[in-house]
């Protein structure tokens, strides 16, 4: 195979070198003679068709682990995709919990963690939390309503600059035991286009054929909500572990017990003009005084489930209060920090670690796609605005 | 060895550090693509993620200091100054891109204020204001650059097969992991 010949002027080379390389060598310091004599065109052609075939291969591999090839498997991308066909796009705002309000405050633990987890955040001592008050679904404009669910997302800096950061709801426990589950659930409750609701039958064949969700649907119906955020308690749902300063791995779970008296929520219904009630009634609150929650971590037995958020753990499983938590100030997320933070559950510091739940790892996931696609939104007001939290 | 200006290889630690950097991106592009398209692995494979990038981001300078006080092999005499070109070129990219991907990628997640734990609770302070307007383009720079490293490692690996197995001009030996004596 002839060599094509090249203009020498054209292709300079001692300007092409990078800036630290030694002089090139001329080409006498590399003898031609010892070379192979060249490829006759045929087998040249051969073997050029096995690097490309190998290429083709590498790169079918690469796009075979990037999922390419299986389009009906849930990625973060579809899921979050179901949560915007169910509920639609609000440029800026989460895809779930979209409607929420910001506060900050700071936590107190008390020390009686430390036995459970190395981690700093259960050492004595103050450390602040930025938080975020939610109720589910996607829709940022949402009438407040004490049916739906309350998230309380939360952040803790930790004075070795550590971070902890928890999603709660104050459901005791989750309807769905693996994310496939609450896709399918998302998928099923669609509202048909004809009538506006979703279709009852795939409802019911949902049911059918998710009998833990109806034994979870059946115990969150058993707990009446609470009046309000300031006297609603919060769940980690999801459990985890605590690894201690031996290296010892506990499961765990945690909630938020509040330090106001709780009332059931009013059941006399309707009679609600304001769409913010509720949001209104918390900034009344914490303006009045700082809101305090107690955080008690509930300790598993080997016996006890960690991988099925759908299943409450028995009753009179040790528990330890930590801490306390205190939320003295609100804000609108239009000033809020929350509003830019990803309350991812897997954000822990050592010393906690995901347990084998199936959901951690896919919440994980799916509040980074969620993030990055409204991180890049423009930014449109919060049904909770700064006038609403000033007034 | 032979004397000064036969040196037909690059030094030992030049090729140690080019084969552990071959193995660490080859992971990271695997781990990258599939993380994100992944729920149940993907806590597992962010967590390697992390780490191995700003291992990759160590290694990269090492190497581009080590290489400023180390002698080249020559190129094979039968590349043109053309292919040269390309090599060079090339070469400029793939070190641009293994510098650049891992700074982007800490610089996305600083821009989020997202901690970047690194082993127990070491962590790497953030490098950029919190915006996540930023944080949108950086995560999509983070994207196209990472497909720009795998196009460019496709061409890396297809010029070598090709001075390998076609042009049969000992390109390869020049790099390879193991000894090989000027003939």
């Amino acid at each position: 195979m002839g060599r094509p010949q090249v203009d020498m002027t054209m292709w300079d080379p001692v300007a092409l070198r990078w800036p630290w390389s030694d002089p090139l060598p001329s080409d006498s310091t590399a003898s031609v003679e010892k070379q192979p004599a060249p490829l006759s065109g045929g087998r040249a052609l051969v073997r050029l068709g096995g690097i490309g075939v190998v290429l083709l291969l590498i790169a079918l591999g690469f796009f075979y682990l990037g999922g390419w090839f299986s389009p009906n498997s849930l990625t973060p991308a579809r899921f979050v995709n179901a949560f915007e066909r169910a509920d639609g796009v609000f440029s800026g705002f989460r895809r779930n919990h979209a409607k929420g309000v910001g506060v900050s405050g700071y936590f107190e633990s008390n020390g009686q963690g430390a036995r459970l987890s190395k981690a700093v955040v259960f050492q004595s001592g103050r450390m602040p939390v930025i938080g975020r008050f939610s109720f589910g679904g996607g829709d940022p404009h949402v009438a407040d309503a004490p049916t739906m669910v309350r998230g309380l997302g939360l952040q803790f800096l930790l004075p070795d600059g550590e971070q902890w950061r928890t999603a709660m709801v104050n459901l005791p426990v989750f309807p769905f035991q693996t994310p496939q589950d609450f896709y399918d659930n998302l998928v099923a409750s669609q509202p048909d286009p004809k009538t506006g609701k979703p279709d009852p039958e795939k409802m019911a064949a949902f049911a059918a054929s998710h009998p833990a969700t109806v034994r979870a649907i059946a115990l969150i119906q058993s707990h009446a909500p609470s009046s309000g955020f300031d006297n609603s308690a919060f769940n980690s749902l999801n459990a985890f572990r605590f690894i201690d300063a031996a290296g010892t791995s506990i499961p765990v779970r945690w909630s938020l017990a509040p330090v106001e008296p709780v009332v059931a929520m009013s059941t006399a219904g309707g009679g609600q003009t304001d769409k913010n009630y509720m949001f209104d009634a918390l900034i009344a609150s914490i303006l009045q005084h700082p809101l305090q929650w107690r955080l008690i971590i509930t300790i598993g037995k080997p016996e006890d489930p960690t991988n099925d958020a759908t299943v409450a753990w028995p009753d009179g499983r040790e528990q330890v209060d930590v801490g306390t938590l205190t939320l003295d100030h609100i804000e609108s997320e239009e000033t809020s920090l929350a509003r830019d933070i990803n309350f991812d559950p897997l954000v822990l510091p050592s010393g906690m670690a995901p347990s084998d739940d199936p959901l951690l790892s896919a919440r994980s996931a799916i509040y980074s796609q969620s993030f990055t696609r409204r991180a890049g939104e423009a930014k449109t007001p919060s049904a909770i605005s700064a006038a609403e939290v000033g007034k | 060895m032979g004397m000064a200006g036969e040196q037909r290889q690059f030094t030992v630690l030049m090729r140690i550090l080019h084969w552990l950097m071959a193995a660490m991106v080859l992971t990271m592009l695997g781990i990258g693509v599939a993380m994100v398209a992944s729920l149940g692995d993907y806590h597992r494979l962010v967590s390697i993620h992390r780490p191995l990038g700003i291992a990759i981001l160590i290694v990269v300078v090492i190497r581009f200091v080590n290489r400023q006080f180390s002698t080249l092999p020559p190129f094979p005499a039968s590349m043109s100054s053309r292919e040269r070109f390309v090599a060079h070129a090339s070469e400029v990219l793939l070190y641009t891109l293994l510098f650049v991907l891992p700074l982007v990628g800490w610089g996305m997640l600083s821009a989020a204020r997202f901690p970047i734990a690194l082993y127990g609770p070491l962590h790497l302070p953030p490098i950029l204001p919190h915006s996540v307007m930023l944080y949108a383009f950086l995560r999509r720079t983070h994207t196209v650059l990472a497909y720009l490293l795998f196009l460019a490692f496709i061409a890396h690996f297809g010029a070598i097969l090709f001075h390998t197995l076609v042009v049969r001009d000992g390109l390869f030996s020049r790099m390879a992991p193991w000894r090989v004596d000027a003939r």
